[in-house]
Formats: structure tokens, sequence, C-alpha cells
């Protein structure tokens, strides 16, 4: 399985590229990526020493044009399925229909990935991707329990990526508006959930408050771990209960599921984490590369070693993993 | 101005359901959307009694439009979906990406609902060569958008060949998940939800700790804590080319709603806040219309 992994800069690529990765995915520096973060992504010049890099080490290059692109908008997004065929990436993920349409009309050659965000999870859907746009790949959303991701394995049209650490969203991928219903931003029109610029923390007589849009997230007491206030992850009140109503602030890993998803088919396993910095890349990618390769030679003998496991820990929001929808201890 | 009534997104009694759909032929919706998009575990009605309910209906000479499910995981979800998709007789909405291929594959025309995402005309444009012959705005898009797609997808010359429908009153669909939010807050598991949403006719209310509305717990859907209300907005819409305004049902007042909407569209003068009288201190929402946060109220 290849290890893809994340770059929200040159010195986060290098790490990614330095400790294992057989694919790097970037954004370009402007909304039309899923990471739309103040100080992340690549300008035309780091694109092309980015480019640079993975060459002389062997490594793949794929771009994330994964947001919706609208009509007063739509040339920005054009502009970036131009930019990077004219880097020859390996491949472009994309979300938008429009979008993936342009790209395969105008660069035929080129290969496409049904991102994440194009929230396809079931294999009729994958279908009509393929049959449409002729995409090669398709990353599945994190939803999917173990069984549901090898039913769609045996039978989907498409090759096969599958999220395997880091941050977890619970909403379908794509189809999630809790962000701009709260603030001017989503992950859909803008590439930015929960955004920076509408967070405020509050010291006050009930503890430390974080709000979103002056909207209150979470309450926390002293000495109690604070967590960024991504919508679903606030604690809020349901029927005179006050708890994470939605999801607990935790990261997914899926170390121990690498025997099952080689299994099952799926061809790569991409790692979350554009927005983290080029030392939580280094450390993420060492492990996994580390399994990888250790799982190459013992084969369904696998199992996670405890230093990997605490390394991973150790970087992981809320410092707690979890394997997520692949294993459904909440079904 | 036509004027339609959303599927019920809740879970409600069979005889509930049959009583809602009974008052709905006397009402002024133009077209009935029916089926279950949410949870493929309630089967108060199953596939066999919604084809039914909608053959019933199409009697009553109301368009009629099948909804399917939103977020379909499961191999059985994909099976009852090619049921629906095989044996209707009527108008399907697609809310996933597979009714799309599914309906394409037969040469059978659609509507695209809310979760479809059409945030462009080259989007729309590509589903309309699949099939589409009506979309639902996604409800995070806002009237500048609205007019640009729609005099793009003029340029491209196909607008006249398709219908819009807004999202027009109700809880705003904001999010689908794996996880059952009802059963969580039920302390059960998915597995063991004891459908629990039944009891629960207008989803449960999730507030902040500071007591202020924020949103609604509806099984795996997440949706606004406020009544989203565009009735004021009836007379933009129809200048922009919207040829449908869409009412989603609630337990109470739905034909109220509807009969104020038709009055409206009739040219009568009404307020968003008359209609709005049966929710608590009048609130209700419409930012996402106007560019701003959806829970706004411009």
């Amino acid at each position: 399985m290849e290890l893809i992994c994340p770059a929200g800069s040159l010195p986060a690529l290098k790490a990614a590229v330095d400790n294992g990765a057989d694919a790097v995915y970037i954004g370009f520096k402007d909304d039309t990526n899923a990471r739309h973060f103040a100080g992340l992504n690549f300008n035309d010049r780091k694109a092309v020493k980015a480019l640079e890099y993975v060459r002389a080490h062997n490594v793949k290059l794929f771009v994330a044009i994964n947001t919706y692109p609208q009509p007063h908008s739509w040339s920005r997004w054009k502009d970036a399925v131009d930019q990077a065929a004219g880097l020859q990436a390996d491949a472009l993920i994309i979300a938008d229909m429009g979008v993936l349409d342009y790209a395969r009309e105008r660069y035929p050659d080129l290969n496409l990935h049904l991102s994440v965000q194009g929230s396809a999870t079931n294999i009729d859907a994958l279908a009509f991707y393929k049959k449409t746009f002729g995409i090669k790949r398709a990353v599945l959303p994190r939803v999917l329990s173990m069984a549901q991701v090898k039913q769609v394995a045996a039978h989907s049209p498409v090759d096969l990526e599958v999220f395997g650490f880091g941050s977890l969203c619970i909403m379908a991928e794509g189809r999630c508006h809790l962000s701009s219903y709260v603030t001017p931003e989503s992950p859909n029109t803008c590439g930015a959930c929960s955004p920076a610029s509408a967070v405020r923390w509050e010291e006050t007589e009930k503890g430390r408050e974080s709000r979103l849009n002056d909207v209150l997230i979470d309450r926390f007491s002293e000495g109690e771990n604070t967590g960024y206030p991504t919508l679903c992850k606030g604690r809020f009140q349901v029927e005179g209960q006050t708890y994470n109503a939605l999801e607990e602030p935790t990261s997914l890993n899926t170390l121990q599921l690498i025997p099952q998803l080689d299994e099952i088919g799926v061809k790569a396993i991409k790692i979350e984490g554009r927005q983290r910095s080029p030392a939580y890349v280094e450390q993420v990618v060492r492990v996994w590369r580390e399994a990888l390769d250790n799982y190459k030679k013992t084969g369904s003998n696998f199992t996670p070693r405890g230093e990997w496991l605490d390394a991973l820990a150790n970087v992981s929001e809320g410092s707690q993993t979890t394997l997520g929808a692949y294993s459904r201890p909440w079904q | 101005m036509k004027l339609s009534l959303g599927p019920i997104l809740y879970y409600w009694p069979h005889q509930k359901v049959a009583d809602f759909y009974q008052q709905a032929i006397q009402s002024p919706a133009d077209i009935i959307y029916l089926g279950e998009t949410i949870c493929s575990k309630r089967q108060e009605l199953r596939t066999p009694d919604w084809l039914e309910l909608a053959a019933a209906l199409l009697e009553s000479g109301k368009e009629v439009v099948l909804s399917t499910l939103a977020l379909i995981e499961a191999r059985s979800e994909l099976s009852s979906l090619r049921k629906i998709c095989d044996n209707s007789g009527c108008l399907i909405e697609a809310n996933d990406i597979a009714a799309v291929e599914l309906l394409s594959e037969k040469k059978l025309p659609f509507v695209a609902g809310t979760s479809i995402n059409i945030y462009n005309a080259h989007t729309l444009q590509i589903l309309h060569k699949a099939g589409l012959q009506r979309w639902v705005m996604p409800v995070e898009l806002n009237r500048t958008t609205l007019k640009n797609i729609l005099s793009d997808a003029q340029k491209m010359g196909f607008l006249d060949k398709i219908e819009t429908e807004i999202f027009s009153y109700g809880r705003l669909p904001l999010a689908y998940s794996a996880r059952c939010f009802t059963a969580r807050a039920k302390g059960l598991q998915k597995d063991d939800c004891q459908l629990r949403c039944i009891d629960y006719p207008d989803g449960i209310p999730l507030h902040t700790q500071e007591n202020q509305s924020l949103f609604t717990i509806n099984g795996i859907q997440t949706q606004s804590g406020q009544i989203y209300n565009l009735l004021d907005e009836y007379s933009a819409m129809a200048e922009i080319g919207v040829d449908i305004m869409r009412v989603s049902p609630k337990s109470t007042g739905t034909f109220e709603v509807l009969e104020q909407f038709s009055q409206a569209i009739l040219g009568e003068t009404i307020s968003a806040q008359l209609i709005a009288s049966d929710v608590k201190n009048n609130e209700y929402c419409n930012g996402y219309w106007f560019g701003q946060p959806g829970m706004d109220t411009a």
C-alpha cells in the first residue's frame, strides 16, 4: 500500500519525503483546497521547489483542488488545474464535478483522484465518477466501517485510498455545513472548518471559554485539557445534559488495521494534517513507514509496536486515538 | 412559482405519515416529495409502503416525487435504492450520487436534492446531461451565487430545460454522519437504538451552555436549531428565476405555513414574522440566502 502524506509547507514536504512517503499531497495558496489556512500551502515558486524535491527522491506529488467553486470564483479553480497540470503533478485530487470535467477535457492524460470531499461512499457513486470523469482513484469518507470498506473494495471500479491517521471528521465529508451555519466559512466553499478568524478564547469566572463567531463552543475548568473549538467537538446541552453531543476530541489511528486494509485491496493510506507542523509530519510518516515496511516482512503476523503507538498518541489531538468508523465502538 | 412539500425528515408513526399526506392532498402544495432520506432503520413505512403511498398521491393530481437516502453505506441500502429506481413510476429525488448513477443508466430524469453538491453551472450542466431536470440548491449558497449560476446556465443554453427549487422553510439539513446522535443522546449503541427517533417528531434540540439554540439532532442528521424562513424573499426569488419554493415538514403547523406561502405567492402581504408564530419567540434565520452565516437573521 502506498503511503500518502500531507505537506502544508516546504519543510513539511521535505520531512514527509525524507521519512518515507510514497506520495505527498499539497494545495495552492488560496481557497481552492480544503486546508485554506493562513501561512499554509504553496505559491508558484514553492510548488516548483516542492516538485524538484519529490522528483529528486522519486516520490510522487499530488495536488488537492478539492473545494467547490462558485461562478464568481470559477477562474481560480481553472487556474489551479492549469498550474497543477503545468507542474506535471502525478495526480489531481478533485471534488467538484465541474472542475473534474475541466481537468479531464483540457488535460486528458492527467490522473484524477476523487477527493474525500466528493463524498462517494458506495460503488454506484464511484461508477458515476469513473464513467463521467475517468477517475483512477477515490479517497473514501471516514464514515465507513471496516466491513463496508471491504464491501466497497471488493466491487470498486477504481482504486481506493483510505484515511489512516489524523483528525477525524465524523460527518460525511463534503456534506457538512455546520461551519457555515455559524461562521462565514465552510469546507466546501472556502476550504475552512470552524475558521481560526472566528475563534475567541476568554477567561471567565465559569472557566476558560472558547467561542466561534460569539457562539459558546466549550467551557473548560482549571487544569482541563483545552481543544480547538471545532463545531462538532464542542460540549453542548441536550435534554438537560452537557456533553460532547456529537463527537469527542479524538484522532483517528488505524495502525493495527494495516493487514486488513491491505488484504481487502486498499491501494493507499492517507495521513491527514496539511495544517500540522513539519515535526508532526516527520513523526507520523516515520512511524507509518516503519509499520508498513514491517508489515511487508511479517504479513498477517503484524502487530503494532508499543513505541509506534506511543509516538502517534503524543502528536494526536486530545492525546487519544480511535479506530473511528472502521471499528465503530458506538455501533 | 410553485410550492413544494419536502420529504418528512423525521421518524413519524405510520398513521401520522398517512394522515399527513391525506392533508397534503388538500394543501396548496403543487409538488409532494416523500420517502425516507435519513436512516434506513426507520421502517414504519418500508419501500413498498412508500411506493404505494406515492401511487395513491399521484391519483390526487399532485406532482409526486420519491426522495431517496442521503448517505448510502450498506449494501442493503443500495439494493433498496435500486428497488425504488426500478419501480417508482414517478420522478425521483437523488440525494446521493448513487441514485444519479442508477437513474442515468436507465435514462430516467431526476431531481437533485440539497445534498448533491451543485455549486456552479458547470456541475449543473454535467448533471443535466445525466438526466437532471430539477435541482434544489445546496442550503449554504446565497442569492447572488444562485443568480450567477442561473445566468451562466442561460449562456450555456440549458436554463430553460431545468427547474430550480429553493429550500425556503424548515430546519436546515446541515450534516450527515455514520453515527447516530439520537442514540448517543439516549446512551444507546446505534445497533440498539430502539428507534428512539420516533419519540422526537421534530428532532432533539441542542443548545450551547448559554442556552442558545444551535442545532437539532435528527438521528444521523444534524439540522439547524432555528427554522430557516425565506417567505419574505418570494418576489426576489421569482425575479431571479426560482421555480419552486420548498417547505420542509415539521410535526405541527406545516399546512398553515404552506397556506401562508401560497397567499404570499398570490400577492397577499404576509410577513415572515407572522409565519413564525408557532415557533418559540418568533425566531427564525435566513442568513445563508443573504451570504451570511446561516444562523443569522438579516
